[in-house]
Parts: structure tokens; C-alpha cells; sequence
């Protein structure tokens, strides 16, 4: 790589140059810059929203008994708080916002494969959520089947429950079409010189997503499908009274749903495998290791389904099948821990805002993994399944995981995307009530769970009253850290970034912050000898 | 737009036949564990479907699929008459399934068997079932045709305009794909609905 | 970016692929009216999968594509097969 010239700078892409001008010339834009910052703002709209949802159900469980709400109000909150957070945070998440934005700058490309169906998916994830959310403003009421719509209940309920499905499938035909994109992307626009095994490890978490997207989500497709068919039509598919077999709906429900958790967190593991060698200044320990473990994650992380079925009354075989399974999937996700630290081992570490995130990701998916474990083994989730230890296990993962990587990510290209620092004691911040208020929000759940708190009810015994209410004053601290972290970022410009400011060494800290609309002024090439980590 | 990769948009293609395959592999799954379930049952029903029709529209399909693969070829060599001919019959052909299906339907309908008629609710479960599947995957499968015709239409026009040409061809290449991957599928629905008597 | 080798598929070739098809059409229809009982399913499965190899490797044009492709669509149909397998280790063994 030259240095780029600086004499005559191309225009950057928040620059209007099109037609049109203002909100117009966002969205009809086909850039992927900009395509991935309306996803981020989209998504941090819903994020609010399904954050408020959820301290409104805090709020009823701070005092055993009926508090504001009835049982029907609760049970619509946590379905469209579980639809808002799975199907438009956490899935599209970081692949759709940060895949967009540095994906194909990483890789030494100007856009992705497709930038006109790239802008078809943001407006299909536009309509799908508007289709999910009207859900609860149309028809008899919010669906209050849980984010899972298990059958036989999903197709007696009288609630909204179409809308919410069919918006879940047009979210799911979106998340379809930037998975396609993506593999498209990787396998012809690298640059040249660049082969799969010296790709950024971003792209390569990216890019087993972008199949695990493509290959598990039209499962899930076709049996919102079959849900709404039978709703209107009574084919009878899960409905025993016809001869159909609820424990099917589960099955299909799960090939999908378990493998949507690795869509989530593959793309947070590989976020936090770009932080981690740059703030560490070292090379990334174990490259291969790292590219190859995503796609392992990926393969076995579609075999381990049923383990969410154990009490379902599957056959024994099935479960054992799937129990060891779930074991397995864990060692490639070990192996990136474990080069996660050998990375920081000796490393000259500088703890900026991106890097304490990252290294709360660590702890938190360190927790959340290891209490999957227990809960994919056959004995102990008998006890404990659909408790409060499995609301504390999953949100350990998709928001102490995939939240705390999205907004590490967010701290890391920050500077790339808008041109403009922020204010690092802010940002510390933001981190520490972030952190403090997940732990102290999440943590008394896996205690009560195993004391035996049931999930999704409004109700409860006295003797967890004080679990909750610890939840309760966690989720404050929660949002006050969101809200922080907020103002940090978007109250009011901050000193202007340079191009690199944190060293890292992959291609977008080589062009301008913000970049030009084509990223770059002099198409990069990747030298023989040269890898995506090497640090000078 | 001066950047094309036509390698690119097959596999872009490829991709999204993947995708459709497995689409319907959730429907196939759920065929396999009901007939599993319903071994005999599915025997009786399958009785009742026409397996004269079903013959006819997999004849119907199987040629249009080669017509398809033949107009590639007819474009390729530049004969820009021969491949909207070609295209031609394709789209008859699909008209011609069409109609067969609507008549097969129709029957059915006809005397009451669709899904939550009385006459569906009152038959055996395996039967519910076999039958809510054959509605389902032959549905579906109409609406998959009902697209590639759309998308061999646009095709057909832009080769009689010489937008597609012997040296620009990969949309009319996708939408031959798209057409094959509505042919797969009847190639396995066929056997598995009409032939298990 | 022009793909290096266009490969053209004679109009012969599609017509022959076409015949065997048919045939196997044919084939697959006869093979019902003998009684194999359990086998009856297989024997369809197989004819209609051998049809569906046709059509992959010479309509879809499979045989002169990168083999990338190939592997493709082997990766794809082996996780389909082990996904049926999977669900079967239920309903086989309840």
C-alpha cells in the first residue's frame, strides 16, 4: 500500500453527491456505508424500544402478585419485547450494520456484490418489522405467544399472531438476501493478492454467517408458513386434533432458531477478534485457528438444535444425539477464547473505550457459555429448564455477548464512520454502568431460576422477591448506561479522527475517516508476504 | 456501471437456489415424518390424486426445462429467433401446467376436499395430512412457477431486443436456473404424492 | 470478467438429456404398478434423484461451472440429508 494523496480529497460519503439531497439521498443510496448506518440507527430505535418493553415487565415483577398489569398485558409484553430484540436487534445485528460498513472495505472492495438488492434488504427489514410491530395495534390484540409461537397454542390463540409471524418471515427473506450478498461479496471482491487465509477475521466470521443465514433461516421461512396456513386454512401440521405433531413445529422452530443465536454471535466474535489484536498491538495468536473455528461453529452449530426440546418428550436417543452435539459446539468457541488471551498475553495493551467493551464481551460470553453447557446437559436442564436460569443464560449471551461486541464495534469504527473522536471518559463511562448494571440485572436470575423461578410469569413466590428487585435497579443502571453512551456518541461533534487513531493494520484504517464514496482513492493489493495482522 | 461479474451473479444465483431448496426441504422434512407416521394412510389418500394429470405436467415440465436449456444455447450461438421461440413453448408449456392444475384443484374443491372443509376434517388423521401436504407443496410449487414465468417473460423480451445477446446472456441464465429449480422440485413431488399407491 | 471458457451445450445434447428423462418419467410410473412394498418409496427416491443429477449437471450447467459450485451444492444437500437424519433419531426411536 502507497500512502493516498492528499492534495485534492475525494468528497466522503456523508457528503450528499447524487441527485438528491438531505434524507432522500440516504435512502435511495445503494452504498454500503451508508446502508449499514441506517441499519445501525434503525436498530437503535428498536433496541430502545425493546429495552423500555422490558423495564416495563421489571417494573410489574418488582413486588410479587399483580402490580400495573394483568397476566394478558405481560405476556404481549414479553412477546414483542422477545420479537423486537431476536428478529430486529440481535439477527441482522452486527452483520447488517458493521458487515455493511467495513466488510467490503476490509476486504478491498469498493461496495458489495449487489448494492441495489443490499438496499432492497434494508427496505425488507423496514417492512418486516413494521409488519411485526402493527401486530399490536390491528386484529384482537398483541400476540402473546412468546417470541417462539409454539404450536398447538399459536394457532388457538385469538391474538394478532399473523402479522407478527409474516413480519418475522419478511425480516427472515432480508436477513436471506445480505447473507447471499455477503458470500458473493467475500468469493469475488477481495482484493487481489488477498486469499480466504489472509482475510480479516471480521469477514470470516461474516462469511460463516452469511451461510448459516442463507442455509437455516428459509427452514424457519417455511414454517411461519405452515403456522399462518394453518391459522387460515387448518391444515392440521402441528394441530394433534387433526393428526399433526406439535413436537414438529419445535423441531422445524429450532432448526432454525438455534443456529439465528450463531448468526448472532459469530459476527460478535469476529468484532472482537479485530479489537483485540489492535489495543493488544500484537499480532492476532492462532489466525487459522480463529477463521477455521467460525466455520466449525457454523457446521456443528446447525446439528445442536433439539437440545431446547429435552422436555418435549423427544425419543432418548434424540437427546443424547443432541446433548453431545451441544458439547462439541463448545470447544471452537473455547479455541477463540483461548486465542483471545494468548493474543493479550505480553501484549502492549492501551485500554481505550473499545477494549474494555471487548474485554467485557470475554466475561460475559464466558458466563453465558458455561451456563449453556449446564443447560445442554440432559440431567440438569431437566431442572432448570424454562426458569429464570434460562432467560439469565440467553441474555448473558445475545446481550452480554452480542450487545456489549455491537457496542464495542460501535466505539471501534466510530471515528471511521463519522470522521469525529468522542469523549473517551464518557465512554468509560457508558462501560461501567453498562457492565454493572447487566451483572446486577441478569445475575440474581440464574439464582432464582434455580431456586425455581418458572420464566414468563408475572407472578411469584415471596422467596424471590429480592432477586428481582436487584434485577430491577440492574435494568435501571442498564438504560442509564445506554443513555450515556448515547449522549457520548451523538450529543455534539467531537475533535477530528485521524485516519488511524486506535493503529489498527487491516485496510479501512489506510483510507480517510469518514472514507470517500468508493472507499478508495488507489484499489488496495495484499503483498505475498504480507497478512491481514502485521503490526509494525 | 462499468463493474460486471457475470460468475458472480450466477453464484449469487446459486446461492439463493440454495436457499429455495431448502425452503422446500422443510416441507419434505415434514412429509417424511408423517408418512413415517402415516404409512398406510398415505397409500389410500394418494389414491384419490390423478396420477394420469400428475404424468401429463410432469411430461410438460421436463420439456419446458429443456427448452429453456436449448434457448441458452440458441443465444449463445447468437440465433435470437430460435431462442424466443424456444422461450416461447417454455411459457406455453408452463401455461399448460397451469391449466392442469387448475382443473385438478378445482375437482377437489369440487366435491369439498380442501383444508378445513368438512369433508377434510372428517377423514382419517394420515389422510388430513397427506392431503394438507399436497395442497401445500403443490401450492407453493405454483407459486415458484408463477415467478419463474414472470422472470422467463422479462427474459424472453429482452432477448427479442437484443438486451440479452450472445454476449450478454446471465440474466437469461439465472432465470433458466430459477426454472430448473421449479422443475427439481416437481421431479421429487410427482413420485412422492401421485406414485405411492 | 468475461468467464473464460464459454462452454455451449449442443442442442443435441439437451435433446438426448430430455429423452432419458422422459424415460425415466416412464420408468418410475411402470416400477408402481409392480408390488415392492417397502422398497416402492426407495426405488422412486432413486429414479427421481438420478433424474434430478441430470438435470443439475447438464440443464443447470453443473458439469462446466468452477467446481466451487459443485461443492456448493454437495455441501448444501449433505447438511439437508443430515438434518432429515437428525430429526429421524426422534421419531425412529420414540
Amino acid at each position: 500500500m502507497t500512502e493516498q494523496k492528499r492534495h485534492q480529497p475525494e468528497p466522503s460519503y456523508l457528503v450528499d453527491t447524487g441527485k438528491y439531497k438531505g434524507l432522500m439521498a440516504w435512502l435511495t443510496s445503494t452504498d454500503h456505508k451508508r446502508i449499514g448506518l441506517m441499519y445501525m440507527y434503525a436498530m437503535m430505535v428498536f433496541f430502545s424500544v425493546g429495552g423500555l418493553l422490558g423495564v416495563l415487565m421489571r417494573i410489574e415483577l418488582f413486588y410479587p402478585g399483580q402490580q400495573f398489569y394483568g397476566p394478558q398485558v405481560y405476556n404481549g409484553l414479553f412477546t414483542i419485547h422477545g420479537i423486537i430484540m431476536i428478529f430486529t436487534v440481535v439477527i441482522p445485528g452486527l452483520a447488517a450494520v458493521f458487515g455493511n460498513f467495513s466488510m467490503p472495505i476490509m476486504i478491498g472492495a469498493k461496495d458489495v456484490a449487489f448494492p441495489r438488492l443490499n438496499l432492497f434488504s434494508f427496505y425488507l427489514y423496514v417492512l418486516g418489522a413494521i409488519i411485526a410491530l402493527s401486530s399490536q395495534f390491528m386484529g384482537n390484540g398483541p400476540p402473546d405467544t412468546g417470541w417462539t409461537f409454539y404450536a398447538p397454542y399459536s394457532i388457538q390463540t385469538h391474538t394478532n399472531v399473523v402479522a407478527a409471524v409474516f413480519g418475522a418471515f419478511v425480516l427472515g427473506f432480508s436477513s436471506i438476501l445480505t447473507g447471499l450478498n455477503f458470500i458473493v461479496t467475500m468469493h469475488r471482491m477481495r482484493a487481489p493478492g488477498m486469499t480466504f487465509f489472509k482475510m480479516p477475521l471480521f469477514p470470516w466470521s461474516l462469511y460463516a454467517t452469511a451461510w448459516i443465514q442463507v442455509l437455516a433461516t428459509p427452514i424457519v421461512g417455511i414454517t411461519l408458513l405452515m403456522i399462518i396456513a394453518e391459522r387460515w386454512f387448518r391444515i392440521g401440521f402441528f394441530d394433534p386434533s387433526l393428526g399433526g405433531d406439535p413436537v414438529l413445529y419445535q423441531h422445524l422452530f429450532w432448526i432454525y432458531s438455534h443456529p439465528a443465536v450463531y448468526i448472532m454471535i459469530l459476527p460478535a466474535m469476529g468484532v472482537i477478534t479485530e479489537i483485540i489484536p489492535v489495543f493488544a498491538q500484537k499480532r492476532i495468536f492462532g489466525y487459522k485457528a480463529i477463521a477455521i473455528s467460525s466455520m466449525a461453529i457454523a457446521l456443528v452449530g446447525y446439528f445442536v438444535w433439539a437440545h431446547h426440546m429435552y422436555t418435549s418428550g423427544m425419543s432418548t436417543t434424540a437427546r443424547w444425539v443432541f446433548s453431545l452435539l451441544t458439547f462439541l459446539v463448545a470447544v471452537p468457541s473455547a479455541i477463540k477464547v483461548f486465542n483471545w488471551v494468548a493474543t493479550m498475553y505480553k501484549g502492549s495493551i492501551s485500554v481505550k473505550p473499545p477494549f474494555l467493551f471487548a474485554l467485557g464481551f470475554i466475561f460475559l460470553f464466558m458466563i453465558g457459555g458455561m451456563t449453556g453447557l449446564s443447560l445442554g446437559a440432559l440431567a440438569t436442564n431437566i431442572h432448570v429448564h424454562d426458569t429464570a436460569y434460562v432467560v439469565a443464560h440467553f441474555h448473558y449471551i445475545v446481550f452480554g455477548g452480542v450487545g456489549f461486541a455491537f457496542f464495542a464495534a460501535v466505539y471501534y469504527w466510530y471515528p471511521k464512520m463519522f470522521g469525529r473522536m468522542y469523549n473517551f471518559k464518557m465512554a468509560n463511562w457508558s462501560f461501567v454502568f453498562l457492565f454493572t448494571g447487566f451483572n446486577l440485572l441478569y445475575f440474581p436470575q440464574f439464582i432464582i431460576g434455580i431456586m425455581g423461578m418458572p420464566r414468563r410469569y408475572f407472578d411469584y413466590l415471596p422467596q424471590f422477591t429480592l432477586g428481582q428487585q436487584i434485577s430491577f435497579f440492574g435494568a435501571i443502571l442498564l438504560a442509564i448506561g445506554f443513555i450515556i453512551m448515547l449522549i457520548t456518541l451523538f450529543s455534539k461533534k467531537g475533535a477530528k479522527a485521524p485516519d488511524n487513531p486506535w493503529g489498527g493494520t487491516t485496510f479501512e484504517w489506510r483510507i480517510p475517516s469518514p472514507p470517500p464514496l468508493e472507499n478508495f482513492e488507489v484499489m488496495p493489493e495484499m503483498g505475498l508476504n504480507e497478512g491481514p495482522y502485521d503490526y509494525k | 456501471m462499468e463493474h460486471r461479474d457475470d460468475i458472480g451473479a450466477k453464484l449469487g444465483m446459486w446461492v439463493f437456489i440454495f436457499t429455495e431448496i431448502l425452503l422446500f426441504g422443510g416441507l419434505f422434512l415434514v412429509y417424511a415424518i408423517m408418512r413415517s407416521s402415516y404409512s398406510n394412510e398415505f397409500h389410500q389418500a394418494a389414491h384419490h390424486l390423478n396420477a394420469f394429470i400428475g404424468t401429463i405436467n410432469t411430461v410438460v415440465l421436463l420439456v419446458s426445462s429443456a427448452t429453456v436449456a436449448m434457448s441458452i444455447t440458441a443465444v449463445q450461438k447468437g440465433n435470437r429467433r430460435l431462442a424466443v421461440i424456444l422461450l416461447f413453448i417454455t411459457l406455453l408449456c408452463a401455461a399448460v401446467f397451469m391449466v392442469n392444475k387448475y382443473f385438478e384443484w378445482g375437482h377437489k374443491i369440487h366435491i369439498g376436499l380442501y383444508p378445513g372443509s368438512d369433508l377434510m376434517v372428517s377423514l382419517s388423521h394420515g389422510q388430513v395430512m397427506f392431503f394438507s401436504l399436497y395442497f401445500f407443496m403443490t401450492g407453493l410449487h405454483m407459486f415458484h412457477l408463477v415467478v419463474g414465468g414472470i422472470i422467463l417473460t422479462i427474459a424472453m423480451v429482452k432477448v427479442q431486443s437484443g438486451t440479452i445477446n450472445a454476449d450478454r446472456y446471465v440474466l437469461l441464465e439465472n432465470g433458466g436456473l430459477y426454472w430448473h429449480l421449479v422443475d427439481l422440485i416437481w421431479i421429487f413431488l410427482f413420485p412422492l404424492l401421485y406414485l405411492i399407491t | 470478467m468475461h468467464p473464460e471458457t464459454v462452454h455451449i451445450t449442443s442442442y443435441r445434447t439437451h435433446l438426448w438429456i430430455l429423452i432419458t428423462l422422459l424415460a425415466l418419467t416412464f420408468v418410475t410410473i411402470t416400477v408402481t404398478w409392480i408390488d415392492l412394498s417397502a422398497l416402492t418409496v426407495l426405488v422412486a427416491l432413486v429414479i427421481a434423484s438420478v433424474k434430478a443429477y441430470l438435470v443439475l449437471t447438464n440443464f443447470m450447467h453443473l458439469k462446466f461451472e468452477s467446481s466451487l459450485f459443485r461443492v456448493f451444492i454437495g455441501m448444501v444437500l449433505a447438511i439437508y440429508v443430515l438434518v432429515i437424519l437428525f430429526t429421524l433419531s426422534d421419531y425412529l426411536f420414540r
